[in-house]
C-alpha cells in the first residue's frame, strides 16, 4: 500500500503538472508564433518612416503598458466599461430568459417573437443611433442599450433550447402526477435547462464586452470614459502603441468574463451535467 | 369494480372492463381486455415486443384514453415503475424520492419521512446524498420504485422495469419486488416478455397475443411466497415455463 501510495504520488504531481502544461502550452506557444509574426511585419514590412503604424511588439509593451500614465488611463476606461458590460449583461440575462420562457410557453408564442429577436440581433447599430439617443440620451443609459441589443440573442435562443431539452420520459412522469404547467417549468423546464442557459451566458458575456464599446464609439455623452472612447482618441491621435495597449486589455476583460462565467456555470451543474470533453 | 357478490373478498384494485385501444390510424393495439387484479395478487402480463403491453399500463394510468371500454383503479394511490429510471440528474436520491410528494403538496417533514422509509425498504441507505450520475442501472431502478412507494399505493404498475439491466441484476431486483409486495401488500401488474421472470415473481401469469393484443391464456402460479432464487431451476418452475412459452407460440398462430 505504501509503495503504491509513492507511485501515486509522484504520478499524481506529475499527471497535474502535465495537464496545467496541456493547458498553457499550445496559447503560449501560438502567442509566441504571432508575435514573430508582429515583428516580422514590424521591421521587414514597414519601412522606418511607416514603422508607427504597427510599432513591434516591445514597444507597445514599454510604451502601451509599462509607463504608468496611459496604463491608468487605459485600465481607468477598462473599469468605466467593465460597469457597461455587467449592467448590460445582467439586463440581457433577465430579459432574454424572460423572453425565451415566454416562447416556450406555446408554439406560437415562438413563431411570433422568434423574427424580431433575429432582426434585432441583425440591427446595424450606427442606423438606430438617432432613434436611442432620442429615447435615452447620449450617455451610459444609451451605452448599456447598445451592450443589451448586441448580447441579448444567445440568451433567448439558449435559454429556449435548452427549456425544449427536457427528457419526454420526464414529462410524462409529471404528466403522470398532474403538474401544473408552473410546476413543470419550475421543477423540470428549467433545472433541465441549466447548461444550456450558462452556455448562453457565457457567449453573451463575450458580446457584451463588444457591445459596451460600441456603445462608447457611437454614445460619447456622459462623465464617464469607457475604453471604446479611449480607442477612438487613440486612433485618432495615431498612438498606436497605446492603441493595441488599449485593446489588447479589452480582448483580456472578454476573456476573463467569459471564464468567469464558465466556471459559475460549471459549479451549478457539476453533478450532473456531461463534462465537457478534455 | 367486480364485487357484486357480497362474499366476495376485497374487491378489485384493479379491473379492465372490455377495453379497446384504437389509434386514430385505424391500428389496433387491444381488444377486449378484461381482467381483474385484487389486492395481494401478482399478475403479469406476457407478450412479445410490440403487443400493446406497454399501452395497457398507460391505459390504466391514464396517460392513454381507452377506445372503448373501462378502467376502474384508485389513480391517486398508484404506482408506477417506468422502463427507464426517469430520475432528475440533477436532484440528489433522496430529493428524487421526494418528487412525487412535492407533486402532491405533501409537508417538507412528511415528504422527508417518507422519502427515507422508501429508501430504506429499497435497501439505498447511505446512498440519499448521491446523484443519479453515481449510480448503477439496479440503484437508479430502485431510486425509481422507492420514489413510487411514497405515495403509499394500493396498486403497482411495472413496466419492463428491469430489461436494460443485466442479469445478476435483474434478478437481484425480481427479489426485491417479491420481498416488497410481501411487505406491501399492493396489487401488482406487471409487464415484461421474460416468460421465466413472469413465472417466478407472480401469482397469475396472462399471455397476450401479438398485435392486436388479446388475452389468450391464463396460468395460476401456485408456488409460495416469499421465493427462493432455486426456485427458476425445479421442474415444476420448468413445466410451468414450458406452459407459458407454449401459449405465447401459440398465439402467434392464432
Amino acid at each position: 500500500m505504501t509503495s503504491q501510495s509513492a507511485v501515486e504520488s509522484t504520478g499524481g504531481v506529475g499527471q497535474s503538472a502535465r495537464a496545467l502544461a496541456r493547458v498553457i502550452v499550445p496559447p503560449v506557444v501560438v502567442l509566441a508564433g504571432v508575435i514573430g509574426v508582429w515583428y516580422f511585419m514590424s521591421y521587414r514590412g514597414l519601412s522606418d518612416s511607416q514603422r508607427f503604424i504597427l510599432p513591434p511588439p516591445h514597444e507597445v509593451f514599454s510604451d502601451g503598458m509599462l509607463t504608468w500614465k496611459p496604463l491608468k488611463e487605459i485600465l481607468e476606461g477598462l473599469w468605466a466599461t467593465t460597469v457597461v458590460v455587467v449592467v448590460g449583461l445582467i439586463i440581457s440575462i433577465i430579459v432574454g430568459m424572460a423572453i425565451a420562457i415566454l416562447m416556450s410557453r406555446a408554439r406560437w408564442i415562438e413563431r411570433t417573437i422568434f423574427p424580431y429577436a433575429v432582426a434585432l440581433q441583425t440591427i446595424p447599430i450606427i442606423a438606430i443611433t438617432p432613434i436611442i439617443g432620442l429615447w435615452l440620451g447620449f450617455a451610459f443609459n444609451a451605452r448599456v442599450l447598445v451592450t443589451v441589443i448586441i448580447s441579448i440573442f444567445p440568451v433567448i435562443t439558449n435559454t429556449l433550447f435548452g427549456l425544449q431539452a427536457a427528457d419526454r420520459n420526464l414529462h410524462e412522469l409529471f404528466t403522470l402526477h398532474k403538474a401544473s404547467s408552473n410546476t413543470r417549468l419550475w421543477k423540470l423546464e428549467l433545472p433541465a435547462a441549466q447548461p444550456a442557459i450558462f452556455t448562453g451566458f457565457r457567449i453573451a458575456a463575450g458580446l457584451a464586452v463588444t457591445g459596451a464599446i460600441v456603445g462608447e464609439f457611437f454614445f460619447r455623452g456622459g462623465q464617464e470614459k469607457g475604453i471604446g472612447r479611449l480607442i477612438s482618441f487613440y486612433q485618432n491621435r495615431l498612438q498606436i502603441d497605446r492603441l493595441m495597449s488599449a485593446i489588447v486589455l479589452s480582448s483580456l476583460l472578454g476573456v476573463v468574463l467569459f471564464l468567469i462565467v464558465g466556471a459559475i456555470g460549471d459549479r451549478a451543474t457539476r453533478h450532473w451535467a456531461p463534462g465537457r470533453r478534455r | 369494480m367486480s364485487a357484486d357478490d357480497p362474499k366476495a373478498e376485497a374487491s378489485a384494485s384493479l379491473s379492465f372492463s372490455g377495453v379497446q385501444m384504437t389509434y386514430p390510424d385505424g391500428t389496433v393495439a387491444l381488444e377486449d381486455i378484461s381482467f381483474d387484479v385484487k389486492p395481494r395478487e401478482f399478475v403479469t402480463v406476457v407478450g412479445p415486443s410490440g403487443c400493446g403491453k406497454s399501452t395497457l399500463l398507460k391505459i390504466a394510468s391514464g396517460l392513454l384514453p381507452e377506445t372503448a371500454g373501462s378502467v376502474s383503479v384508485d389513480r391517486d394511490r398508484l404506482g408506477y415503475v417506468f422502463q427507464d429510471a426517469t430520475l432528475l440528474p440533477w436532484r440528489t436520491v433522496a430529493r428524487n424520492v421526494e418528487l412525487l410528494c412535492e407533486l402532491h403538496g405533501i409537508d417538507k417533514q412528511e415528504r422527508a419521512r417518507r422519502a427515507q422509509a422508501a429508501i430504506d425498504l429499497v435497501g439505498l441507505t447511505g446512498f440519499e446524498k448521491h446523484h443519479p450520475r453515481r449510480l448503477s442501472g439496479g440503484m437508479r431502478m430502485r431510486t425509481s420504485v422507492a420514489r413510487s412507494l411514497t405515495l403509499n399505493p394500493t396498486v403497482f404498475l411495472f413496466d419492463e422495469p428491469f430489461g436494460a439491466l443485466d442479469e445478476i441484476s435483474r434478478e437481484r431486483l425480481n427479489d426485491e419486488v417479491i420481498r416488497l409486495f410481501e411487505s406491501e401488500g399492493f396489487a401488482g401488474l406487471f409487464i415484461t416478455h421474460s416468460l421465466y421472470e413472469a413465472v417466478f415473481l407472480s401469482t397469475r401469469v396472462l399471455v397476450m397475443s401479438p398485435r392486436p393484443g388479446r388475452i389468450v391464456a391464463e396460468f395460476h402460479v401456485p408456488f409460495e411466497y416469499p421465493r427462493a432464487p432455486e426456485l427458476r431451476f425445479t421442474p415444476e418452475f420448468a413445466k410451468l415455463s414450458g406452459e407459458v412459452s407454449a401459449a405465447l407460440r401459440g398465439g402467434y398462430e392464432d
